[in-house]
């Protein structure tokens, strides 16, 4: 009894590691490189041991990359701002457009309003190459090409119908005599709305606001062409590194950890909603 | 503390894509200030419709709803002023029973300081005064409900709403409480509309209750006045364990009075009774209901002879069904009788026992024959 037990504890404990090192060895890898420089990347065969360099953090810092070629200015920092703001912008104009929108469309039973919750999701179906053309067209015309305002605009197509669909099956999950039971002690519907039906679906809210940034993080296409360079976000300014004497790989690397921090801090602190979603479940109705 | 009126109310559902459903048909209802009044009817007939009209959960398709005079069906729920509890419960699950109970009264102007107290008396009201701080997901399902019912009751609304508050609760708890709770709504003057599937409790809490069937009103009247005067063979057949006894038979005039007979299965003739004192020009048929519990058996009972079907003690009662030229009729005794399957024992039907209806439109011609066909 005791030994089947021991052996099963050490198989699961094998395929925990392989599942582990199956997802995190890129990660790994990446942040051995970003301390690298593209000498010891580029080395035949590939050794763990190196001695760590700084110096692609500090390149990236202080935006001047030296090549053999010369020097060039890049703007790593200004684009990792502009990632944050395009983002964060994008995520809470879609929260609080998609938030009560998923909330009519769980509550009310409208007329079209299954073609409209539909047709909001269909945005997502839309090849983003097919749309750039006439978009960026648009753009042109409405003075908007290269501004904050459009990108967080275009941005937030991404953004709310995933907040928009995710939201709204958590409060279809809540029974709406909570909210009646609430109502009819005194309170209006807005306070309703706010005290009762959000709180309930903050796990929901939650999971779609990181899921939405996300996305809206790793966009790349629609930056690529309607923006010029001091508005890009990191995606597009990652292109900097491919410069006529080589791709930087070091630089690149360091990008990455650098990039991926925000999402993965948003992804700590977003984790207690989600969690506290779990323990909720058990008495929806 | 206040009266309720629901004036020819109708409340259609059109479900998107299907046919409308008709949940309540006109359905007046005129409910005193201080009133206790249940709902009774099978399920699906419509009495949570009713009740969630009355709170503003759903609108009135026609008709108005009217407290102390003043029509509210186009208000919104919090400026009606009625507390509701409902029959999913529908706790808040982030706030503990005590705070669950403690938030109706939030809003109730003066409460402030004693909403302790007032939480702490609901709660040893209904037994739960040892899980106020526990989460509605760790309370059985009793407890819950009776958290949802304290919620309604620690408001003392003019108007309050019960929809089945009781339905998960054991026998011995509920009649405790039941008694609690007429107590409080007596001491509180508080109008109540409460819906139940339990005929014990209906006439034990009610004042006044209205049987519903498929979303019409059928009868609103005293306890008393349901059991003794059905309107109709529904209300009839649906009051009373075990339930009336129905047969086709045929009443006609003769001298002195009327002559009822049952009929059997196959037409002919199962029993006769002669009913004094009563005038009727021309035979007619009808349809015999008689109440088991006033059925007689043994000496001094000669309207029939009946063979003994089943015979149980229950430990209070017995039921004894008998065979009467091939109808089946139950009775009740509150004796043991000592008869066997197969014996054959005199039965003697009261005439107070006794209710004819209108075979086609069910409704109540006569009832303890003290009413002329
Ligand atoms: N939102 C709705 N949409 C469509 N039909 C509904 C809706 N709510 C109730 N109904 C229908 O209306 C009728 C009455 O329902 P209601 O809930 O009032 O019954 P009830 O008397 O409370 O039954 P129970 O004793 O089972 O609680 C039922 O036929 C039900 O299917
Ligand atoms: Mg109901």
């Amino acid at each position: 009894m005791e030994r089947v037990s021991t052996l099963e504890r050490a198989i699961r404990t094998v395929l925990i590691v392989l599942v582990l090192v199956f997802f995190l060895f890129p990660i790994f890898w990446i942040v051995l490189m970003s301390f690298q420089n593209n000498d010891q990347i580029l080395r035949i065969p590939p050794s763990i041991l190196f001695e760590p360099t700084l110096a692609n953090y500090t390149t990236l810092l202080t935006g001047k990359l030296q090549t053999t070629a010369g020097n060039l200015d890049i703007a790593f920092l200004k684009n990792l701002g502009n990632s944050l703001l395009l983002s964060t912008g994008s995520v809470i104009l879609s929260l609080i457009l998609g938030v009560p929108a998923a909330y009519a469309f769980a509550r009310f039973k409208f007329r079209l309003g299954e073609n409209i919750a539909f047709t909001l999701l269909s945005f997502r179906f839309a090849p983003p190459l097919l749309v750039l053309l006439p978009l960026s067209l648009y753009f042109k015309q409405l003075g908007l090409t290269d501004s904050y305002f459009g990108l967080i605009w275009i941005y937030q197509l991404i953004c709310l119908p995933l907040i928009l669909w995710i939201v709204r099956g958590y409060f279809e999950d809540v029974s709406p005599d909570i909210e009646h039971a609430y109502r009819v002690a005194g309170h209006s519907w807005w306070t309703t709305f706010r005290k009762i039906a959000i709180p309930l679906a903050r796990p929901g809210i939650a999971a779609a606001g990181l899921l939405a940034f996300i996305f809206a993080w790793n966009n790349f296409v629609f930056a690529l062409i309607l923006a010029s360079a001091d508005k890009q976000p990191v995606t597009v300014g990652a292109l900097a590194f491919v410069t006529a004497s080589g791709i930087q790989y070091g630089q690149i690397a360091a990008a990455i950890v650098l990039s991926v921090m925000p999402t993965l801090l948003l992804a700590l602190y977003a984790q207690r909603y989600l969690v506290e979603g779990l323990s909720l479940g058990a008495v929806k109705g | 503390m206040a009266s309720l009126l629901l004036d020819n109310v109708t409340k259609i559902y059109r479900p998107r894509g299907k046919a409308p459903v008709e949940a309540v048909k006109r359905v007046t209802l005129d409910v005193k200030d201080g009133e206790i009044v249940a709902l009774l009817g099978s399920s699906g007939c419509g009495k949570t419709s009713m009740l969630r009209m009355i709170a503003g959960f759903e609108d009135v398709t026609e008709g108005a709803i009217k407290i102390d005079g003043k029509e509210i069906h186009r208000l919104a729920p919090a400026e009606r002023d009625v507390a509701m509890a409902f029959e999913g419960y529908s706790l808040y699950p982030p706030l503990k029973v005590r705070e669950n109970i403690g938030f109706a009264l939030l809003r109730q102007r003066g409460a402030g300081a004693d909403i302790e107290a007032r939480v702490k008396e609901v709660a040893s009201l209904l037994e739960i005064g040892d899980i106020l701080d526990r989460y509605p997901s760790l309370i059985s399902a009793g407890q819950q409900q009776r958290t949802s019912l304290a919620r309604a009751l620690i408001r003392r609304a003019p108007v309050s709403l019960l929809d089945e508050p009781m339905s998960q609760l054991e026998p011995q708890l509920r009649a405790i409480l039941r008694a609690r709770l007429k107590d409080y709504l007596i001491a509180h003057k508080m109008t109540t509309v409460f819906v139940t599937h339990d005929q014990t409790e209906a006439v034990a809490l009610a004042d006044r209750i209205a049987v519903m069937e498929k979303g019409e009103l059928q009868q609103f009247g005293t306890p008393d006045e349901i059991k003794t005067s059905p309107t109709n063979l529904f209300v009839a057949s649906f009051i009373g364990e075990p339930p009336m006894n129905i047969f086709a038979g045929e009443v006609s005039p003769v001298s002195g009075g009327v002559a009822v007979r049952g009929f059997g299965p196959d037409g002919t003739s199962a029993f006769a009774l002669k009913a004094p004192g009563l005038e009727l020009d021309a035979s007619r048929r009808v349809q015999i209901g008689i109440r088991p519990h006033l059925i007689r058996t043994g000496t001094g009972a000669s309207d029939a002879t009946g063979r003994v079907i089943t015979n149980h003690w229950l430990g209070d009662q017995s039921h004894i069904s008998f065979d009467i030229g091939g109808c089946t009729v139950v009775g009740v005794t509150d004796q043991p009788i000592a008869a066997r399957a197969g014996d054959a024992l005199p039965v003697g039907f009261p005439l107070r026992a006794i209710h004819l209806f209108d075979p086609e439109t069910g409704n109540a011609l006569a009832h303890g024959l003290d009413r002329a066909p």
